[in-house]
């Protein structure tokens, strides 16, 4: 049940701008009604959550921005800070040094933070800084990554891996499903890091379920360089194919330049990430691309809503609990040409 | 100023090698010999202004500091914040000064700091630890730095591999070993003597602030008062005058890569108790805020010339303008633009007070 609600909050979350859409999401059509809300920093239906209160200093620190999607969990959350005229947001942002990090954190513990939205470089390498806020009193958000300890955050907003692969798994089947001999090819980020290894098995398991299987993989490394390399291997390796899983969207850049090199398009692309980049071109209709599956850049701004709530004491809108709940895990929705124009306000420029 | 640098050994003149360079003919004879006093002579009083001016400019970015965030920038609290950020950055640029100072480079520290900070938190590792005692870390982590700059060191000297060549492949391979050997995960530590010890504080200072005051009076003390620091001066400003004076120039350049290595295993040690994991991502491109570090304390990067005592400014003038930017919310974008100038601006005041010196 539980992980039901989190799963629809996490649509309207994806779709609009978090506590704003949230009040449309009550109903059972929350991901249609989370569309409609979409881009939604208007003043229509707010609710006592957005009045403002007193004023919350939010401490808040990502890794750097060397992609996109990095870039845009910084320039959400700032976005969302900006929302609230009583959220003051500290941004410590960008490192990929944890010893530059943990000293962020420490500086934000010195100076009495209400809260500290942290998205660590490396989760178990920041656990015992967000300890010690813990212990001073502060609570932390733990976004994205996650902290090797449960007692080292007071809320974890995540997005979905499996359910990344478990979506686009679907998808193909559902595009596919008559024939049980179409060739599945994928294209995977960084193999070593358990973020690709859940997007895998999702992908295998949901493929499974429709009798597929992966027949040709190749590892690339979420950058463009990387993709263009992976796939013109996967070309070489498979003559004929009918569908690809591509896990990231930024790469998937270099992945669309060897298809279009090699002339090949006897087959459809699903995307993953969810950049604005692929939204138009699923849009426009103009590649192969026919789809991708959202893993939301939007978890920084969710964090710092989360964080506001927290510190003034008040509960998620919708929910019937009178705290904010312990952990959000947000949706992996698919998008294609049917439904791209409820996506594309929230979605990251590469 | 190539060829100043390379007669002068600096202040600390090896005693024997002071007959041996001007009556050797192949370190140039009486036209060699004048820049070499004028940069002794120099030395003594543009080192002092030199090390004022690093005072100076650490001195405005503490007021500004005050200035804009007050108490939040001065309390005891915050200096802990710098310090602890510093430590490990400092006491690799202490061992990075000996290495510059002696005619070399190492790019491989950050890669090699990873690599001891994986190998001393392999579960193995730790089960030996909490089976005998948590010292084995230390060692272990001490040991795979020593080895690493053994083989760098060899290679440089022995070798005959330059520097940056060969420090850039033991970049390359610890890097890649660190990944091997931890599968790329986050490894853990779980030995509660271990944590328990450099988490600790001795008179609300922490074990790791300590640690890097040591280091840098160690630092000190064997760069200007002895023999080895003496050894290093000459061997950086001219090998071969070095050599003609009886130092075993190769010996002395490995010696010189292994302590970088071995201060490599204490910031290893250093990062692993204040994230409480070792992983190959540790310490990347560390090398260049500690190289960056060592350049603007005053040592010279062709060798010859260096200061423990400016290179600790330097760290420190790196941290805090971290800190007061984090204070005043800046982004880090201006941060990096400001380090780049700050290097510029450092290195061309070097060269100013170097002319000086060299005028009269």
């Amino acid at each position: 049940m539980s992980l039901r609600s989190a799963h629809k909050l996490g649509t309207g979350l994806v779709a609009g701008v978090a506590v704003l859409s949230l009040a449309a999401c009550t109903g059972n059509t929350a991901a249609d009604d989370g569309g409609t809300q979409a881009g939604g920093t208007s003043e229509a239906e707010q609710g006592s959550n957005d009045e403002a209160g007193d004023t919350v200093v939010i401490g808040f620190s990502a890794p750097a921005a060397d992609h996109g999607w990095m870039a845009s969990i910084t320039e959400s959350a700032r976005e969302a800070a900006d929302a609230y005229e009583d959220v003051d947001l500290r941004i410590a942002e960008g490192t990929n040094d944890v010893n530059l990090q943990i000293s962020q954190v420490e500086t934000f513990i010195n100076d009495g933070v209400d809260a500290i939205v942290l998205l660590p470089f490396d989760g178990a390498a920041m656990t015992p800084v967000a300890l010690q806020a813990m212990e001073a009193g502060i609570p932390v958000i733990n976004v994205d990554r996650e902290f090797e300890d449960p007692n080292a955050a007071r809320v974890t907003v995540l997005g979905d891996n499996y359910g990344m692969g478990v979506s686009a798994g679907s998808y193909i089947c559902s595009e596919l499903g008559d024939n049980p001999d179409a060739v599945v090819a994928e294209i995977a980020g960084i193999d070593s890091l358990p973020l690709t290894q859940d997007r895998s098995q999702g992908f295998e398991d949901a493929l499974g379920e429709c009798g597929l299987d992966v027949d040709n993989r190749v590892p690339a490394d979420f950058t463009p360089e990387g993709g263009e390399r992976a796939a013109s291997n996967l070309l070489q390796a498979a003559p004929q194919i009918d569908a690809v899983w591509n896990h990231d969207d930024d790469q998937g850049v270099g992945v669309l330049a060897a298809f279009e090199n090699a002339g090949r398009d006897e087959f459809f692309m699903v995307g993953g990430a969810g950049s604005a980049n692929a939204m138009r071109s699923i849009q426009a209709d103009d590649s192969v691309l026919k789809a991708t599956v959202v893993y939301p850049s939007t978890q920084g701004a969710d964090g710092i809503m989360m964080a506001r709530l927290l510190v003034q004491q008040k509960a998620l809108g919708d929910l019937v609990e009178v705290e904010v709940p312990r952990e959000v895990q947000l949706y992996a929705p698919v998008v294609t040409a049917d439904n791209v124009e409820q996506f594309i306000d929230t979605a990251f420029e590469s | 100023m190539s060829d100043d640098t390379e007669v002068s050994p600096g202040r600390g003149l090896p005693a024997t090698a002071v007959p041996v360079s001007p009556t050797d003919p192949t370190t140039g004879g009486p036209g060699g010999e004048r820049p070499a006093r004028g940069r002794l002579g120099g030395l003594g009083g543009s080192g002092l202004v030199r090390n004022l001016g690093l005072v100076l400019a650490l001195v405005i970015l503490c007021v500004v500091g005050l200035v804009t965030t007050g108490e939040r920038f001065g309390s005891t609290a915050n200096l802990l914040t710098i310090l602890r950020l510093a430590a490990v950055t400092g006491v690799i640029s202490i061992g990075m000064t000996f290495v510059i100072t002696g005619g070399g480079i190492d790019l491989s520290v950050g890669a090699v700091m990873a690599l001891s900070s994986v190998w001393c938190t392999t579960l193995a590792t730790q089960t030996m630890a909490r089976d005998t005692h948590w010292i084995v870390m230390v060692g272990a982590a001490l040991a795979v730095g020593a080895a690493c700059g053994l083989i760098s060191g060899l290679l440089v000297s022995y070798g005959k591999v330059v520097p940056f060549i060969a420090t850039l492949a033991m970049l390359a391979s610890a890097r890649g070993l660190a990944e091997i050997i931890s599968q790329r995960r986050t490894q853990i530590v779980d030995v509660p003597g271990f944590t328990d010890f450099f988490g600790a504080e001795v008179v609300g200072v922490p074990v790791i602030v300590i640690m890097f005051a040591l280091v840098a009076a160690i630092g000190w003390v064997v760069f200007n008062r002895t023999t080895f620091g003496r050894r290093t001066l000459a061997v950086g400003g001219n090998p071969e005058a070095a050599r003609l004076a009886g130092i075993n120039v190769q010996r002395h350049t490995v010696l010189l890569y292994v302590q970088l290595g071995v201060l490599c295993g204490v910031a290893a040690l250093m990062i692993i108790s204040r994230t409480s994991t070792g992983t190959s991502t540790h310490g990347t491109l560390i090398e260049l805020d500690v190289i960056a570090a060592v350049v603007i304390g005053g040592t010279l990067l062709a060798g010859g010339r260096g200061t423990i005592v400016g290179t600790v400014i330097g760290v420190l003038i790196f941290t805090t303008l971290t800190n007061v930017f984090t204070l005043n919310n800046r982004s880090t974008s201006e941060q990096a633009l400001l380090k780049g100038v700050i290097i510029v601006a450092a290195v061309l005041l070097q060269q100013r007070f170097a002319a000086r010196s060299k005028s009269p």
